[in-house]
């Protein structure tokens, strides 16, 4: 029993599939959830990264750019069993969930900081030029100018990393956190079999990667290609 | 307990971290030749069949597919009356092997793709065969153009090593753990590790630039 639902050993696959699909489902709402936290956790700590980078004191800019990098090139694992294990001892504790969306923003940070970069430098030096002539504050040309024109082309790639992010959060199960694959691993561990949750939830993560890439291509294709239409 | 009797076991690990990663490289290598080509072929057997690799490959989580052919594939084998037990090494080289190895076959379908039609067109003006234009036109000038993806990915497969710790497999990650419950020391085992992995991901880098430059001589003149 799970979540206060049973499963259904005895009366073939098919039933036994049927009959574990609601607590799947409910892993798969985690799942999900953590997705979005631990995504926009990275969107916020990979804009200050990529502010910090942009920085033209080299003794800002280059601390920036080596945590980044760390950030990238070690294991999600490695730096969640770090959070988890290490910040208690420091007195923060956070529940697992949490801990594990910190871990996965973390990991992102690095790769959205880029993107923000990329985009950020793909807006043309015309435009800087521009708001310089209409005497615009720098702020303002930041606020108005540069993000509105740098918002569109960043979102297609922030969109698969939150894709990538969703594929990444099975590793949250090894704090206990109940998602999808660890529901899936409960299930095996009570009932010897393996083979239908675990098939299930390839099952459902292709279902799932599907729509949310069919998703950010439908928002990419909204967004205006070029520049911000004059309202 | 000093924190340099923490260093053989976790060199050991660190080893065996380095070998699955060779190991489990070379197979997504071999993967993503084979059916980043495939993709692109007229037979619509093996191009359907490159596609559904690439897509539930790619579509799914690596965890769920090492758990799949660690758990679950033994019972799928008893089922058709097989022996699909695989030892953790085999299935962590596979399921590491295979994952990355649908990533880069994108990067080979994009790579080969982006060479010029006129350069096909020039093989076909010369005489060669499909064949011909495929390994001695196309892959020499798509493969440079691949290096970088390449180098991006085995860093990325070097990182979900550790993820093999978990089917029971002695790498770096499963070593430190072991250490950790000796030990207790979290924060000193979890940083040297973090170090470490840092380290092997920028020799990695430093590897994949060196490959990616030597390769870089079969670029052709750019018109």
């Amino acid at each position: 029993m799970l979540f206060g639902f049973h499963w259904d050993t005895g009366h073939g696959e098919l039933v036994f599939a049927w009959s574990i699909l609601p607590m799947l489902l409910r892993g798969l709402v985690v799942t999900i959830e953590a997705s979005i936290v631990g995504f926009f956790i990275a969107l916020v700590i990979g804009l200050i990264f990529a502010v910090l980078k942009d920085v033209p004191l080299k003794i800002i800019s280059y601390p920036a750019y080596v945590i980044t990098e760390f950030f990238r090139d070690t294991p999600l694992l490695v730096q969640l069993f770090f959070l988890y294990y290490v910040l208690p001892d420091y007195g923060i504790i956070l529940p697992a969930f949490l801990t594990g969306a910190l871990a996965l923003g973390i990991q992102y940070s690095a790769y959205t900081a880029e993107v923000y970069r990329a985009g950020i430098e793909a807006v043309p030096k015309g435009q800087h030029e521009a708001a310089k002539a209409l005497d615009l504050t720098a702020s303002l040309t930041f606020t108005h100018i540069v993000l509105p024109q740098a918002v569109p082309r960043v979102v297609p790639a922030m969109g698969n990393y939150l894709v990538s992010i969703s594929k990444d959060v099975p590793v949250l199960s090894v704090v206990t956190v109940l998602e999808m694959l660890n529901v899936a691993k409960i299930i095996g561990d009570q009932t010897f079999d393996y083979l239908v949750p675990l098939s299930m939830v390839g099952g459902l993560y292709l279902i799932l990667t599907i729509v949310a890439s069919a998703a950010v291509r439908w928002v990419d294709a909204k967004l205006p290609k070029t520049g911000v239409p004059m309202r | 307990m000093h924190w340099t009797e923490y260093l053989p076991p976790l060199l050991q690990g660190a080893w065996v971290t380095v070998e699955l990663t060779v190991y489990s490289t070379i197979l997504g290598a071999v993967c993503a030749f084979a059916f980043g080509i495939g993709k692109l072929s007229r037979n619509w057997a093996i191009k359907g069949f490159s596609i559904v690799y690439i897509e539930i490959f790619r579509g799914t989580s690596l965890l769920v597919q090492l758990f799949w052919l660690y758990f679950a594939l033994p019972i799928a084998g008893d089922l058709i009356g097989i022996n699909l037990r695989l030892p953790p090494v085999a299935a962590g080289v596979l399921a590491l092997g295979l994952n990355i190895g649908a990533y880069g076959a994108e990067v080979v379908r994009g790579a080969i793709q982006a060479v010029r039609p006129s350069q096909y067109e020039a093989a076909k003006a010369l005489n060669f065969t499909a064949q011909q234009a495929l390994w001695r036109i196309a892959l020499p000038q798509a493969i440079p153009e691949m290096m970088p993806a390449f180098g991006n990915l085995a860093v990325q497969n070097l990182k979900d090593t550790a993820l093999a710790s978990l089917i029971s497999l002695g790498d770096l990650a499963f070593r430190a753990e072991q250490v950790r419950n000796f030990t207790q020391d979290s924060t000193t085992v979890y940083s040297m590790i973090l170090l470490m992995y840092f380290g092997m991901a920028l020799v990695l880098t430093a590897i994949m630039r060196l490959l990616e430059r030597s390769v870089g001589r079969w670029r052709g003149a750019r018109s």
